[in-house]
């Protein structure tokens, strides 16, 4: 059975279960589509959860990451992650709270598995998915260390990323809006 | 020459429009009578039919680009002050893109629906546009939509600097509902990560309510297929929600456990507050509206009759009323909203008004069916500070001087 009919053959099944008179409009299957088979679905690219799924396997420290920095990432970045010019990757620890917060990686960002998806999907800038898995894991190790969360030593992997402890992790509130009280007017 | 002398000389401009109501009875002493009454386009044959429109070459109007590093991260702001109705023509929808428009053939899109489903599903566009459809009218808004008014008013600041990151296209698509139940959302699934087709495959986490509610995976716009700007072939729009989370070049929905936290609901679209936390998720575009005629740039060339017009929207839901001041804000009066008022949509307003010359400052604020107000900029900063960056909501101000002259102004 091709996967297309077999999608088919779920819809049928479905719509008979449904019974007779019960069914309302468009809530009939349609059965189009096709089944993605699971090899098909790693060609996709990884999507990385803040528990750690979708990461795959490979490794590295920021010890084997500094060239890879160096190479690829410092020229937007700064050497140091805080020059610039594009986005400060380090930094700007406890300055959340003043007149000219710095929201890096290390201050702002809540979650460590986020650098690795991100740099996966769309670093460096101009060659996007240029990085293996294991260079990826470097450049993350080598950002995390120079905002002093990991050492150069570490190894960062699928394992030991989800468990990273960001320091703003608790720094997220959820939406409180509609928050304006002044904002009731008078009635004309 | 700029765009806006190009305007001023052809007479179509934004000072041409104002001068229109006095032009009348002048121009006919002024100019030969037979180009009022007996014009060229009478005596001679106009241009033969052609299979794709432009519009006249005496309409000029255009987006502008933000300036930027990058043009391919960057943004570009809709002409607010020039548009009529509500509807936003596509090719000024405002932009914002992070890593460039891709070219996308159709026939090679596909998106995937996989995660926690009973069946992981790929739909060709072909596939998708066999699926039941509904056409919406929604509008679409950069949550960085006026930014600018967290910092103190610039008086050359125009609409369309301060609130051209906001557009209205009528779209058509299929309810995420219907695509989640062809898949079979199993137990545990509570959010859906959407990604994009560009080159930072652009990802966003959508809570499963809200995808379920409402939300398109939209292919059509203003009757054409999406421009590739707005995402061709294949879009996400989230009604009322911020632009950003409506995911362009859709090419996957992954349903998750989870938000993912993915770069774009952490690191930015985050409203930081001045206690040092941030506010998370902030999705929902509040009441909001500008007066487009007269705004910033414009000239009033003599007293006399003005019709106020602008727009008004919230991701709440409708616009129940719009107030417009004429004296700076001591008294507000009703303004008239154009039917029909649609949720989630530009809502054109107007307003009779008559100039007498004197200096005064105009200003609306909207008032939505769920009674959230559009505030005071004062009100807003005294909330959350100045460095939320997102979620602006403040209503603006425009300053007529003696001399006609409208200028940005705060109120």
């Amino acid at each position: 059975m091709s996967s297309r009919s077999l999608h088919a053959g779920i819809a049928l099944v479905t719509v008979a279960m449904l019974g007779a008179g019960k069914v309302e409009g468009q809530t009939l299957l349609t059965g189009l589509g096709r089944l993605a088979v699971p090899s098909e679905l790693e060609t996709w690219g990884a999507i990385v959860g803040p528990d750690g799924a979708g990461l795959p396997s490979g490794r590295a420290t920021a010890a084997e990451g500094r060239v890879l920095y160096d190479r690829r990432c410092a020229a937007c970045h700064g050497l140091t992650g805080q020059e610039g010019p594009d986005a400060r990757l380090a930094g700007g620890r406890d300055s959340l709270a003043g007149d000219q917060p710095r929201k890096t990686v290390g201050s702002y960002w809540p979650a460590a598995t986020t650098l690795w998806d991100y740099v996966n999907r769309a670093m460096p800038f101009d060659q996007p998915g240029s990085l293996t898995s294991d260079e990826v894991y470097a450049a993350v190790a080598y950002v995390l260390f120079l905002n002093d969360l990991v050492d150069e030593q570490d190894p960062v992997d699928a394992d030991s990323l989800p468990r990273i402890e960001m320091p703003n992790r608790a720094g997220f509130v959820d939406d409180p809006r509609p928050d304006v009280v002044a904002a009731q007017a008078p009635r004309p | 020459m700029t765009g806006d002398d190009a305007r001023t000389k052809a007479g179509h401009g934004r000072r041409g429009f104002l001068k229109a109501a006095t032009l009348g009875s002048a121009a006919a002493v002024l100019r030969p009578s037979t180009l009022l009454g007996q014009p060229r386009s009478g005596r001679s044959l106009g241009e033969g039919v052609g299979g794709y429109g432009d519009r006249s070459p005496f309409e000029t109007t255009l987006r502008r680009v933000r300036g930027s590093r990058y043009a391919q991260a960057a943004g570009s702001l809709t002409p607010l002050q020039n548009l009529n109705g509500s509807i936003t023509p596509s090719a000024l929808h405002f932009e914002r893109h992070h890593s460039g428009i891709p070219e996308i053939d159709p026939s090679e899109h596909r998106l995937l629906i996989d995660g926690l489903v009973d069946r992981p599903l790929v739909f060709s566009l072909a596939e998708l546009q066999r699926m039941p459809a509904v056409t919406r009218t929604y509008f679409v808004e950069c949550s960085g939509n006026g930014r600018v008014k967290w910092s103190p008013a610039e008086p050359d600041t125009d609409a369309q600097a301060a609130f051209g990151m906001t557009s209205c296209s009528e779209w058509t698509g299929v309810p995420v509902s219907a695509l989640l139940r062809e898949v079979g959302a199993s137990a545990g699934a509570s959010w859906v990560v959407a990604e994009g087709a560009d080159a930072c495959r652009m990802t966003r986490s959508v809570p499963l309510d809200k995808a379920m509610d409402d939300t398109l995976v939209a292919y059509g716009q203003n009757g054409e297929a999406l421009r590739p700007a707005q995402g061709y072939p294949l879009r996400l729009l989230i009604p009322g929600w911020e632009g950003n989370i409506c995911v362009k070049w859709l090419r996957r929905l992954r349903v998750v456990d989870q938000s993912y936290l993915t770069r774009e609901e952490t690191a930015k679209y985050t409203d930081l507050m001045p206690n040092g936390e941030a506010r998370q998720y902030t999705f929902v575009m509040d009441a909001k509206s500008v007066i487009t005629r007269p705004s910033g740039g414009q000239q009033l060339d003599e007293p006399g009759f003005y019709q106020i017009s602008g727009l008004a929207w919230s991701g709440r839901g409708r616009v129940q009323r719009v107030e417009v001041t004429t004296d700076g804000g001591r008294s507000w009066a009703e303004a008239q909203l154009q039917d029909p008022v649609l949720p989630l949509a530009h809502t054109r307003f107007r307003f009779d008004w008559s100039w007498d010359g004197s200096e005064t400052t105009l200003a609306s604020r909207c008032i939505d069916e769920t009674g959230d107000v559009q505030p005071s900029r004062a009100a807003l900063i005294a909330a959350r500070g100045t460095q939320s960056s997102y979620h602006n909501n403040a209503v603006q101000g425009w300053r007529i001087g003696r001399d006609g002259r409208v200028e940005n102004v705060d109120v």
